[in-house]
């Protein structure tokens, strides 16, 4: 399969004289591959935005190589505009002009016809409103209209950050089936958000983030798959067999978390095997059952952000691949 | 539809822009509307009515005198000393003469198209030219701080050349209602001339020395235009223009004139900026240096600098120039974020 999207060893470092030096990307990798669903995700401040936009050539990167369509950008970025739909952080638009102005003047300005306004603003439910001004539009619907600007060009790139970002349920569905029929008609699109419900049940594959650098990445199924660590819930007949039974399980190997009604294990091959050893020491399993990792818990682990009560996490802490003590490196200025 | 016909729909869908270009019409329809209504034309009868209140006021003003030299004769006749009252001679020599009451003294206002046009050329340009500092600087400073320009760069990522024709468009924009709102200025005054004051004597080379001013004032638009928009585009917001304005108004009008009178430069004011505004518009401004004189010897003929309008062209152009390449140059190289 084809690469619409290849980023190698983006770098963006800002320096400043009172507040040292940030990487912001350090060294960041990213694929995507044609006609899919591709979720780009990673904790707050951790370079997403940045790369969005300096793949789009509105911040010089300080080294790497970023190829759109086959067109190394940003020195081709002219010749590929055409072909990328984007919208970058929260949508921003004129505030007294119309949605139809607003979406009129984009046209004007990227060569289209003006028919084409009306069918995106048809796509995204604008129709009814778009002789209203911006101004008096919910969060939601200037999401919409973001949208709308972003496919205005019928893109075969579209870069979409947070778009579900203000919609309500049942537009979070609309544009959850908007993407899944973009992507049918052979559009790629990469999706920047963090309900990562959505992004499970949207995207092919992702890409995550942390401080910069690419932690994980890959189809769905697969990143999920090399991350759920094979947890098993054990419960015995006996709760006050539990703390002899954990015991029992560590010195054998085991990584044991005690709760209290249950024990969560990890890294076990063959939970038969957990269900012996204990029978052997008479403890006697109630339950046992593997635990699926879904998106949200792959992503708390690998950027490690998980909350831990009674601490405030600060927005730069979260994973630094290929550092020692990776679990919550502190980031930021002068790092 | 092109980049820079799609910058002109842009300007032309602003609400500020519409708004400022009402208030200016508003404006100028408003000056040149009292100023139809303080001039009146010199008929005739108006010319004889000054001319008998001007004779009026003389044989009145003769009576008044002769009364007063009879009141004088009649106290020096009592033996009373009327020098100190009356002057010497009882004041016969001060009897008034006709040319002392000049009919033109009784008439009302008469505007002469000629010789008064260059003002009005002068006010047009300053009110234009608020209007084009700040269209100039709302036109891109709102695009920066509203989010439009990085939109549009997602469309044309090619950052001189949308800056560019922005600003071709901005410009473009208000040489037209320049043009337009010139010529209806200029035939308003006209008919102000022609219906209630004078239109003598304007030849064609008053009229050639009119659109030599007007060229002027159109130029003097355009530049105050271009140069809000390089100060708007470069502080990312249309209030880095306004503040810039002040900025260099307070410190070249006020606190230069001041640094160069505590100094004791000669021709401190060279080195203010409104000084070449002047000498662009009167074609030339003197600076004189009343401190050359010596008035122990009499007369003072006091040494005298001349800035033309040549002198002020090289000055606006050059800082004018240098605004726009510094702003260009900001937008080819800063991050958009």
């Amino acid at each position: 399969m084809s690469a619409v999207l290849e980023i190698e060893g983006l770098r963006k470092t800002y320096r400043s004289r009172r507040r040292g030096v940030r990487h912001a990307l350090d060294g960041f990798d990213m694929r995507v591959e044609a006609g899919q669903v591709h979720g780009f995700l990673g904790p707050n401040g951790s370079g997403k935005t940045t790369t969005l936009r300096t793949l789009l050539g509105l911040i010089r990167p300080n080294g790497g190589r970023m190829v759109i369509l086959g067109h190394e950008v940003p020195h081709a970025l002219p010749a590929v505009a055409g072909q990328v739909g984007a919208i970058v952080e929260s949508p921003q638009f004129f505030p007294h002009f119309t949605a139809r102005d607003t979406l009129s003047l984009l046209a004007g300005a990227g060569q289209l016809p003006g028919r084409r306004v009306d069918e995106v603003l048809e796509l995204v439910g604008l129709r009814d409103r778009a002789g209203e001004r911006v101004k008096t539009y919910s969060l939601g619907m200037k999401q919409r209209l973001a949208v709308a600007s972003a496919l205005l060009k019928n893109p075969k790139l579209l870069i979409l950050d947070e778009p579900a970002n203000g919609l309500d349920p049942g537009g979070i569905r609309e544009m959850r089936t908007l993407m899944r029929d973009l992507s049918a008609a052979g559009m790629t699109v990469v999706l920047s958000s963090h309900i990562l419900g959505e992004i499970q049940l949207i995207c092919d594959s992702v890409t995550i983030i942390s401080l910069g650098r690419r932690v994980a990445y890959g189809p769905v199924e697969q990143v999920l798959a090399e991350h759920s660590q094979s947890s098993v819930r054990i419960r015995l007949e006996a709760v006050t067999d539990l703390p002899q039974a954990a015991d029992v399980l560590t010195r054998a190997g085991v990584r044991v978390a005690a709760e209290p009604d249950h024990l969560m294990l990890a890294g076990v091959d063959k939970p038969a095997a957990v269900s012996r050893l204990l029978a052997e020491h008479g403890l006697y399993v109630s339950e046992l059952a593997p635990v699926a990792v879904d998106l949200e818990s792959v992503f708390l682990e690998l950027t490690a952000t998980a909350p831990v009560p009674g601490q405030h996490r600060q927005v730069d802490q979260s994973t630094k691949v290929g550092e020692p003590g990776s679990g919550g490196t502190g980031g930021g200025w002068g790092a | 539809m092109s980049l820079y016909v799609t910058e002109l729909r842009r300007l032309a869908k602003r609400r500020l822009t519409r708004l400022l270009l009402v208030l200016l019409v508003l404006g100028l329809a408003g000056i040149a509307t009292a100023f139809a209504f303080s001039s009146h034309k010199l008929s005739p009868a108006v010319v004889a009515e000054a001319q008998a209140k001007s004779d009026a006021d003389y044989q009145r003003a003769v009576k008044d005198w002769e009364r007063s030299v009879a009141e004088c004769d009649a106290a020096a006749a009592r033996g009373e000393k009327t020098e100190e009252r009356y002057g010497p001679d009882c004041g016969r020599q001060w009897q008034p003469q006709p040319e002392m009451f000049d009919p033109k003294w009784n008439l009302p206002y008469q505007f002469d198209f000629r010789g008064e046009f260059g003002i009005f050329i002068a006010v047009f340009a300053g009110a234009v030219a608020l209007f084009a500092f700040l269209v100039g600087a709302s036109f891109v400073g709102a695009e920066w701080s509203t989010g439009g320009m990085m939109n549009l760069l997602l469309w044309r990522p090619k950052r001189l050349a949308v800056l560019g024709t922005k600003l071709a468009a901005v410009l473009t924009a208000l040489l037209g209602v320049s043009v337009v709102l010139g010529a209806l200025w200029t035939l308003a005054f006209w008919l102000i001339g022609t219906y209630r004051g004078s239109t003598a004597k304007v030849t064609s080379g008053v009229w050639q020395s009119t659109a030599i001013s007007g060229v002027r004032a159109l130029a003097l638009v355009l530049v105050v235009g271009a140069v809000a928009f390089a100060l708007a585009s470069l502080g990312r917001h249309t209030a880095m223009a306004l503040g810039a304005a002040v900025g260099v108004g307070v410190i070249s009008e006020i606190g230069i004139r001041l640094a160069v009178t505590m100094a004791g430069v000669r021709f401190g004011e060279r080195y203010v900026l409104s000084t070449y505004a002047l000498a662009w518009f009167e074609k030339q401004w003197k600076l004189i240096d009343y401190r050359s004189c010596d008035f122990v010897q009499g007369q003072c003929n006091p040494k005298e600098m001349l800035v033309t309008w040549q002198d002020s062209a090289l000055v606006l152009g050059l800082g004018s120039a240098l605004v726009l390449v510094v702003a260009f140059w900001t937008m080819r190289r800063r991050d958009i974020s």
